[in-house]
């Protein structure tokens, strides 16, 4: 019985991810649209997009290979793996013992990777730019993310996303200086990894500044649906991470009781939704850089998470 | 009747006040010359009142000679400052406008100067010491060609960077004294800290000590940190050399010395000798063999205060009552020699109308007098007897090599190397045909030897109670 | 691990990342833009241990760096580098990675100087002094990577602001020496006017590599 019961919770957060992405999606695209005085679609319009993209047909360029036709469900399913583990609403789920940090960054990469090879694969110019241009963000993002994940390793003294939750929930961790640079660095990073101004205007579709709309230019149907899918998912993995290892309360730990879990939910959605309207707010008050200053940029975030690991290997009072 | 330590301070200030406002030259330079006599009144009667210890002042057997010292090369060089300045004035190299500035500004220094040799808190030393580097760098570069401005910019620039590290060595040493004596003034006082030193936390206070060395080092103008000085010496107007090389270098050493006694005190703190012997052995060398590429006549004396500020800095990092002795001397002997040398450079530059050496020949038949005064300067400088700073080198040298020979062999070479740049320039400078401008010079004489005539007499006879406080000091810095 | 305590570390550790950011800018308006904000968090940091500390005389010095430095003097400096024409230029600062790493290895050296010396002291003082440290560092880097005049004086006041921090980080340092620093930075200001009018109608540039030329010492 209380197997089946975990088996419940562990599947709702699974199926909780992907049913609120194309949310976060929808209210992302409102707020911003009203930041910039117009209506602005409704809010629940990237559900009828993939219902519709779904049911479109698939056109595929001659020269096509396999790769081109299995790197959307490889994308989606690399990305709604990684987004399910992370801790929502509750830590100690059926599958978190799995729920490894290091092994959620493989996973987005592995995403990455696919999706990097199925810009190349059909051989245009705008695959190309978008792979490059892609991996170059990777390469600069993913030290940043891997240093901030040992800051919070450091200072939790585990990878595991669960026990690290539960362990800033339940001893008071304070306001620490290496935790403020590791949030700083992170949300640099998420701004990177998921392709919002400043790094790639995700509405876009002028070369000069395309980076991932560039690598699914000449994707439709069902496999733009997932591609698109799996955008939203990973937005909504990288808001779960954000509120799991720097906000982590509200959440359900060892009493999974109807009221706890029911906080827990309510508390997650709240995160969510504030991200999403947090997010518009920053993209309106930049402007996109240009390709040659992301170093500068990510450098800035790797900066600040090396200086939280170092400030963390120095000093437990950090 | 004010105190004297107080005098020494308030006129200063209230006749920078009063110079602001006039705004003849006459006046300005007859006043200049009249507050810094009374200021030395002031300061020379320090050493027949009682000694005064409060929390904020303190006169003890260090800084009692140098306060007499400093006003009285103030006032020396105030004189020195009007008749030149007449001359610049007449060549209209300076307007009168900024003769305002200047005479403000030279009594802002003093008064500066002053407050930090007699403040009995380690803040108001830096405060003391930021406020004359301030107006320094403003009369550095009161002529406002290329080459001053330049030579300004570089000075505010590394003169403010030592003194913020040297604010920084200031709050370190407080933090090490807090745990000790307590919050608030107590633990900034020198006395106090003094008496208390042996209970500081060893580590702290020398790293404090390594903060103060660089920054005051800096003003001392000790290589690596020398850059400003040459500049700053040349493109300045010469009174402003005379007192940079006198007295703020002078000042900045105090104020390392004073450090340098805590960490004597405490017998745990790192053997700061060690890198004081090095940057002063560093010094000496390496101005010792610039001297020989110097064209301008400014410069050659600028790089020469460089290397005698070298040789202090190595008497005080042996250690031992003999190289302290001698070192304390030294910084005296420097100074009136110093200033009395460019007050012969700045005479003879302003009848050629250059600085350039090579432009400048024969003053001893053009000039015979002030040949004679920059022939002794010079000659003394070079460290030759009877005058006063071969007594202190030969102190030295005899006191290195019954410890370190080997560095007393680095120290002779690099004193004679030094020996032969000068004399060799001295030569061509002052033998030969003249060439250029042979007019009469409204010289001021008096100043120069007079300085002269001391450095002489201190070389064949030291006072009673000077050789007791140098002897009582040099106890003080281990 | 009070949160008191905390909040003043996360102050400090505000003003070390603005000196980072202070490093790559290259535009002068958004450079003295970092600087104001670089002063306001002093004020805040400054205000803090007074609260902290009980001291309320640092309430004084936290409102001259609010005001005078977060204020006044970013303000003025915008006037005037208006005035010189010089808001448009880009200015070549080297290289931004190096520079960076060259930033993180003084930020690991102020704190494995300070920490291992400075036991006796509170912890609060410690870690606070070790970012001033830091802060005072990377302000004399910035200095020494900057080709403009202007900028380097930018420089030099955000190594004062370091200044400030560590002298309230000591408890108990009398007034004196705050008064000390807020007059310094007054007459740095006057100085800086001075001379950037000087060296702009001397050389019609603040590029300090242009004053190189007139270096005196050049085969003298």
């Amino acid at each position: 019985m209380a197997l089946i019961l975990d088996l419940l919770w562990q599947a709702v957060q699974m199926l909780l991810v992907v049913a609120v992405a194309p949310l976060v999606l929808g209210v992302t695209r409102k707020v911003k649209a009203r930041l910039l005085r117009r209506r602005g679609p409704p809010l629940l319009q990237p559900y009828s997009d993939i219902w519709k993209l779904l049911h479109k047909e698939a056109v595929l360029a001659t020269n096509a290979s396999w790769l081109y036709r299995t790197a959307p469900y490889v994308i989606f399913a690399a990305t709604w793996v990684a987004a399910a583990l992370v801790p929502t609403y509750a830590t100690g789920l059926l599958f978190s013992w799995s729920a490894d940090l290091i092994a959620i960054v493989a996973l987005i990469g592995t995403g990455r990777f696919a999706l990097a090879l199925a810009g190349m694969d059909v051989g245009t110019a705008f695959g190309g730019i978008g792979s490059s241009r892609e991996m170059l963000i990777a390469s600069l993002a993913e030290p940043a993310m891997l240093l901030v994940v040992f800051t919070v390793a450091l200072l939790a003294g585990t990878t595991q996303l669960s026990s690290i939750a539960a362990q800033m929930i339940d001893t008071p961790v304070g306001v620490r200086v290496s935790l403020a640079l590791a949030l700083f660095a992170f949300v640099f990073v998420a701004i990177a990894e998921n392709g919002r101004i400043p790094i790639d205007n995700p509405a876009t579709h002028l070369e000069l500044t395309m980076v991932h709309e560039a690598m699914v230019l000449e994707y439709s149907g069902r496999h733009l649906a997932m591609i698109e899918a799996a955008a939203a998912v990973k937005l909504v993995l990288y808001c779960s991470l954000l509120a799991c290892l720097f906000f982590p309360f509200g959440m359900a730990t060892a009493d999974k009781s109807l009221a706890a879990v029911s906080l827990g939910l309510a508390s997650y959605l709240a995160k969510i939704l504030a991200f999403a309207v947090l997010l518009p707010v920053g993209e309106t008050l930049v402007a996109k850089m240009r390709v040659f200053r992301y170093p500068v940029f990510l450098g800035g975030a790797f900066a600040a998470a090396a200086l939280a690991v170092f400030l963390q290997f120095v000093s437990r009072g950090f | 009747m004010i105190a004297p330590v107080y005098a020494v301070l308030l006129i200063p200030f209230v006749a920078a006040l009063v110079l602001a406002l006039v705004t003849n030259y006459r006046w300005g330079a007859a006043i200049n010359i009249v507050a810094c006599g009374l200021t030395f009144a002031a300061g020379a009667s320090l050493l027949f009142v009682d000694r005064v210890r409060t929390d904020v002042v303190l006169i003890d057997d260090f800084n009692i000679y140098l306060v007499t010292l400093t006003t009285f090369i103030g006032f020396t060089t105030s004189i020195f400052s009007a008749s030149y300045i007449g001359h610049e004035l007449e060549t209209g190299r300076l307007t009168p406008t900024f003769l305002r500035f200047y005479h403000a500004l030279y009594q802002a220094m003093m008064g500066a100067m002053n407050l930090a040799l007699v403040a009995n808190n380690i803040g108001v030393l830096w405060v003391g010491v930021e406020v004359a580097t301030l107006s320094t760098v403003m009369m550095v570069g009161i002529y406002r060609t290329t080459a001053a401005v330049e030579a300004a910019w570089k000075y505010f620039i590394l003169g403010s960077v030592g003194i913020a590290l040297a604010f920084f060595g200031t709050i370190l040493v407080y933090l090490v004294a807090q745990e000790v004596l307590g919050q608030g003034l107590p633990a900034m006082a020198w006395d106090l800290l003094l008496r208390d030193a042996a209970r500081f936390d060893p580590r702290l206070l020398s790293l404090a000590f390594v903060f103060l060395l660089v920054g005051y080092g800096t003003k001392v103008g000790l290589a690596p940190f020398h850059a400003w000085l040459p500049d700053a010496h040349a493109e300045g107007p010469t009174p402003i050399s005379a007192v940079l090389s006198g007295l703020l270098l002078n000042v900045a050493l105090y104020a390392l010395l004073r450090f340098k006694m805590l960490l004597a005190a405490n017998p745990e703190t790192l053997d700061v000798g060690r890198i004081m012997i090095a940057l002063g052995l560093i010094s000496l060398v390496f101005a010792a063999f610039m001297l020989y590429r110097r064209r301008d006549i400014k410069r050659l004396f600028a790089y020469s205060s460089i290397e005698h500020m070298g040789v202090i800095t190595f008497a005080f990092g042996i250690g031992g009552p003999l190289a302290n002795f001698a070192g304390l001397l030294h910084m005296t002997m420097h100074s009136l020699t110093k200033s009395a040398i460019f007050f012969a450079v700045g005479h003879v530059a302003q009848v050629k109308g250059t600085q350039r050496m090579a432009d400048i020949r024969g003053l001893s038949v053009s000039h015979p007098a002030l040949a004679v005064g920059l022939a002794l300067g010079v000659i003394a400088i070079a460290g030759l007897p009877p005058f006063g700073v071969f007594t202190s080198e030969f102190l030295l040298i005899s006191s290195t090599l019954s410890r370190q020979p080997l560095l007393a062999l680095i120290l002779v070479f690099g004193l004679l190397v030094a020996f032969g740049a000068l004399l060799l320039r001295l030569q061509q400078v002052i033998f030969g045909e003249p060439i250029g401008p042979v007019g009469r010079v409204k010289a001021s004489y008096v100043p120069l030897f007079l300085h002269i005539g001391f450095v002489l007499a201190a070389g064949l006879w030291l006072p009673e109670p000077m050789v007791r406080w140098f002897k009582i000091v040099a106890a003080q810095l281990g | 691990m009070s949160l008191f305590t905390d909040i003043g570390h996360l102050l400090a550790a505000g003003m070390m990342i603005l000196s980072f950011l202070l490093l790559y800018q290259d535009r002068i308006t958004a450079t003295l833009n970092v600087f104001a904000a670089q002063a306001i968090v002093l004020g805040l940091a400054v205000a803090w241990q007074a609260e902290l500390q009980d001291a309320p005389h640092l309430f004084v010095t936290a409102a001259i760096a609010l005001v005078v430095k977060g204020g006044i003097i970013p303000m003025a400096l915008h006037r005037i580098v208006r005035r010189l024409e010089i808001h448009r230029e880009i200015e070549q600062v080297i290289g931004g990675g190096p520079v960076m790493l060259v930033g993180l290895g003084l930020v690991a050296l102020s704190i494995m100087l300070v920490f291992p010396v400075a036991g006796g002291v509170d912890s609060l003082a410690r870690e606070d002094l070790a970012f001033a440290l830091a802060v005072i560092l990377l302000g004399l880097l910035m200095m020494i990577t900057r080709r403009n005049a202007v900028t380097q004086v930018i420089g030099f006041m955000s190594l004062e602001n370091g200044l400030v921090l560590a002298a309230t980080g000591a408890k108990g340092m009398p007034l004196v020496v705050e008064f000390s620093v807020a007059f310094s930075i007054l007459i740095a200001f006057i100085v800086f006017g001075v001379f950037v009018f000087r060296i702009r109608e001397r050389f019609d540039t603040v590029d300090v590599g242009a004053l190189d030329r007139f270096r005196g010492d050049r085969g003298d």
